[in-house]
């Protein structure tokens, strides 16, 4: 749209001198965004000529009353439907500023419209009907802006004609959204009472609003500030490219933040490498001399080759990002499918990408609902806080040291379907679960456990050596299988011959055995397998952690065979052995034995026969949500 | 940094990840003042070259001017220069306005050259300042297969975060100066000594802001002889740039509908 200019302004060169301000407008749907966008070019004189006679007619045409908003809504359909789709920029100039004036959908179908326009601004305005007041997109709107790194909020109460410019009813909705602000640390620079329809408050204060003694719109607006220079901060440029167009090799990308010259000692992270700015590449004159600061897109050479890959970041040696493969955000969600813990992801820092692992998801709440239930899984629309566990090292900072490297954006299928800031960085720690991603399984769980009728375990027997945990995991195949399900068995020695044929039996090869046994069972109950392991596992840490990689899955049984019993039973003769001195390391025998505390289930075998011992176990799966019960034949009652 | 200092840092940072993330990438080269931008952005952001096709869609009904300039700097840039033809104006559909349908050719060009080489991404430029539907692109604009524009289901793009990934034989347009205004265009022309088309100056009280086909294409009066004064021309005029479009004019939806079909 061409709504450039005002008369009144002075005649230079668009935006050149004049501090140029991007604004976006957001709030509930029907609040009044796109009529106070068309108030404010009204009152500031941007229209073009004819324009608002043309839209009169075209209303007078189409049978509809006019509204300012029809200046905005560019498509057929937003005409059609009243309702706008995606943002519109408009441009005007108030007396001090050029303003860019982004309009953002407020229905929540479009959210992710209003997050492609609210990114882009300085400032923003939220707008809230004074008859309706705060509502849950006003709430998610405000959230939202927060988490975008727009600190400048004027809050404008539309609609006062509807509520007979109620000084009480405006301060109400007033200190509520000034309450929820600020308890997302935004202060808001102005709470206007406005009718956007008539006029009052926009750029004028009227009588009507005669008690109200703060800015009007345009003055809010001629306030806000231009983004601020990163130039302040440590170094920070994200490598876009390499190029060898010639016998240069340059290292491109947009500096982010800080400044750098040739000559800088400089270091590669996340890899570490050292090494100084021989020159700055440009065109048409190549090299340049002088300091480059941050938003310039740069080409820099090196003194020495190295190998630097797009994603690496360059900083200066005494100020460098911390590396790590573990990272805590605070992200919002877009994708319609909702964020869950296991999820595998791609995320991208600037222009480095690595797959990731979502290994923890804490305080999953919809912004827009006062109460705000925590959730497991992060909804569309919803934002939530995640522990991400990253396959390639990446280079990184968090968001209140640097909002630029500091930002992260989620990719699912190709499509960006959420994005967030980077809370904190756990440097150096290992990757969990695995450095390689694997791939997804074809099947979703619920396929297969619509046909097993169960879902995916992992049933964990511990005990002495001889007190029956093999005995009775075969019972519990067995059964499982008969039933339908799919129940594999897992016997710590039979994964002793092979899997795990590198280990012995001291007190680290033992973790590491257990660890292997949990990290197989846990893939199969992903898998909707019910993995039934049976390992003495004596010490109490690794089965934690057995525990701990399995997670909800993990249903601990212990096989609680008396000390005597077992070493009566002896089938394998380790007993014996071990008496006889023949046997080190051999769990029985001493008191290395740590006794499960919380095990889900506890079964003596010298007590019960095998037939009642897997039933208590059958009932113990079916009360912890493992099996599904019976189904129940309807038709057999008739 | 001043203001066009941002624009081009933008600019050049757009060209960087089409080429970086993109397999095949052509620019379309329409040889008005916007693309002549465009090119030298481009070059600035490739160290002076362009690693990648010019793409002449041509309607064969351009202004003498405007294709003398195409050979000249074609060869001056050393551009990897491709002219592809349009289809006869029989083949686009009857429904449109006429100017609207002679513009439609173009896009019916596009598709041709897009099944000829298989792009899956085309460099446009088009700004948000021009016409409303722009405003409301993303800088990565994905097209259906029919080369579509779907505004309905626009992906979420911030923080310079741009979906690179095309469904199979579907493209993307990358529109490197979509944040750019008219005058800034202008000022920038002017800052970097970017030649123009004469036909931008005014001859005879009159010049054209925009160029399109001949017929369907008209000059506006104005008395601008020099980009200065093209600037101060902007400052004043409340007539916008494609007041000279005729296809823009015709019904209140046609250049909607010729842009969800593909349309730049």
């Amino acid at each position: 749209m061409n709504m450039i200019v005002t008369p009144a302004s002075p005649a230079t060169p668009n935006g050149t001198t004049r501090p140029q301000v991007r604004i976006v407008i957001v709030g509930h749907v029907d609040h009044g965004k796109s009529t106070l966008v068309g108030r404010l070019l009204h009152e500031t004189g941007s229209l073009p000529d004819g324009k608002l006679e043309m839209l009169k007619a075209v209303s007078a045409r189409r049978g509809m009353p006019f509204e300012w908003s029809f200046l905005l809504d560019a498509l057929q359909t937003e005409r059609d439907q009243g309702i706008t789709i995606d943002t519109t920029q408009i441009r005007f100039r108030t007396n001090s500023r050029d303003i860019v004036l982004i309009d953002a959908p407020g229905h929540a179908e479009f959210l992710r419209n209003m997050i492609t326009g609210a990114s882009q601004a300085d400032g923003a305005v939220l707008i809230i009907d004074a008859l309706e007041g705060v509502r849950d997109q006003t709430r998610r709107h405000g959230y939202l802006l927060h988490l975008l790194g727009v600190k400048q909020v004027a809050v404008v109460v539309n609609k006062m004609d509807r509520v007979d410019f109620s000084a009480e009813r405006f301060k109400d909705i007033s200190d509520e959204i000034s309450a929820h602000l600020q308890g997302l640390g935004v202060k808001p620079t102005a709470v206007i009472p406005i009718s956007a329809r008539d006029g009052d408050g926009v750029a004028e204060r009227t009588d009507r609003i005669g008690w109200y003694k703060g800015p009007t719109v345009v003055e809010a607006l001629d306030r806000l500030e231009p983004a601020r220079p990163l130039e302040a901060l440590a170094l920070r440029l994200p490598v876009q490219a390499i190029y060898k167009f010639d016998d240069r090799r340059i290292v491109a990308g947009r500096i982010e933040s800080g400044s750098l010259i040739a000559g800088d000692e400089i270091v590669i992270m996340p890899a570490g490498k050292i090494a100084r700015i021989k020159t700055v590449e440009s065109w048409p004159v190549t090299p340049v001399a002088g300091r480059q600061g941050a938003g310039r897109s740069v080409g820099i050479t090196l003194d020495r080759e190295l190998f630097i890959e797009r994603g690496d970041i360059i900083a200066h040696t005494d100020a460098a990002p911390r590396e790590t493969r573990r990272l805590r955000a605070r992200i919002f969600w877009l994708h319609d499918k909702p964020l869950a813990k296991g999820d595998q992801l791609l995320v991208r820092c600037g222009p480095k990408e690595s797959r990731a692992t979502v290994v923890a998801i804490e305080k999953a709440v919809d912004p827009g609902e006062l109460s705000s239930t925590e959730n497991k899984a992060i909804g569309r629309n919803h934002v939530g806080e995640i522990d991400i566990s990253l396959s390639n090292p990446i280079a990184t900072d968090p968001y209140t040291e640097n909002p630029r490297t500091g930002r992260l954006v989620i990719e699912v299928s190709g499509r960006i379907a959420g994005g967030g800031l980077v809370l904190s960085v756990d440097a150096g720690q290992r990757a969990v679960p695995v450095d390689i991603v694997p791939v997804e399984s074809a099947l979703r769980p619920d396929e297969r456990s619509a046909r097993y009728r169960h879902n995916g375990a992992v049933v964990w027997l511990t005990g002495l050596p001889a007190s029956g945990k093999s005995t009775l995991a075969k019972a519990l195949e067995r059964r499982l299988f008969t039933n339908g399900g799919s129940p594999i068995l897992l016997d710590g020695d039979t994964l002793r011959a092979g899997l795990n044929s590198d280990l012995g039996f001291s007190a680290a090869d033992r973790s590491e055995n257990i660890r292997r046994l949990a990290e197989v069972a846990t893939h199969l109950a992903r898998n909707g397998h019910i993995a039934i392991v049976a390992a003495v596992s004596p010490a109490r840490e690794d089965r934690a952690t057995a525990r701990r990689i399995a997670d909800t899955a993990f249903r601990e049984i212990h096989v609680a065979t008396p000390a005597g019993v077992c070493e009566e039973r002896d089938p394998k003769g380790h007993y014996k052995k071990a008496r006889a001195g023949a046997l080190a390391s051999f769990t029985g025998i001493g008191n290395d034995y740590e006794t499960p505390q919380a095990a889900e289930l506890v079964i003596d075998t010298s007590a019960r026969t095998v037939a009642e011992a897997a039933d208590e176990i059958e009932q113990m799966l079916k009360t912890t949500g493992v099996l599904f019960d019976e189904v129940v034949d309807l038709a057999a009652n008739i | 940094m001043d203001h066009l200092d941002q624009l081009e840092a933008q600019s050049i940072y757009i060209f960087r990840e089409a080429f970086g993330r993109l397999k095949k990438i052509a620019l379309l080269w329409s040889l008005g003042k916007d693309s002549n931008v465009m090119i030298w952005l481009a070059r600035k952001a490739f160290f002076g070259r362009l690693p990648f096709p010019a793409l002449h869609v041509d309607t064969g009904k351009k202004f003498p001017e405007m294709y003398r300039f195409r050979d000249y700097y074609g060869k001056e840039w050393d551009l990897d220069l491709r002219v592809e033809p349009c289809p006869p104006i029989d083949a686009v559909d009857p429904t449109l306005p006429p100017a609207a349908r002679s513009a439609a050719r173009k896009t019916e060009g596009l598709k041709m050259a897009l099944g000829k080489y298989g792009f899956d991404g085309l460099i446009a430029g088009i700004r948000r300042d021009e016409e409303a539907t722009r405003a409301k692109e993303r800088v990565f604009s994905p097209r259906g297969l029919e080369g579509n524009w779907d505004v309905r289901d626009q992906p979420p793009e911030f923080w310079d975060h741009f979906n690179a990934s095309p469904p199979q034989g579907a493209h993307l347009r990358i529109h490197p100066i979509l944040h750019w205004t008219e005058a800034d265009i202008w000022a920038y022309t002017k800052r970097e000594n970017i030649p123009i088309i004469p036909l931008y100056l005014a001859k005879d009280g009159k010049r054209y802001r925009s160029l399109g086909d001949q017929d369907i294409t008209n000059p506006v009066a104005s008395t601008a002889s020099n980009i200065d004064e093209i600037l101060i021309e902007l400052e004043q005029t409340k007539v916008p740039e494609r007041a000279g479009r005729a296809l823009d004019h015709e019904t209140e939806d046609a250049f909607e509908r010729l842009r969800v079909a593909g349309y730049l």
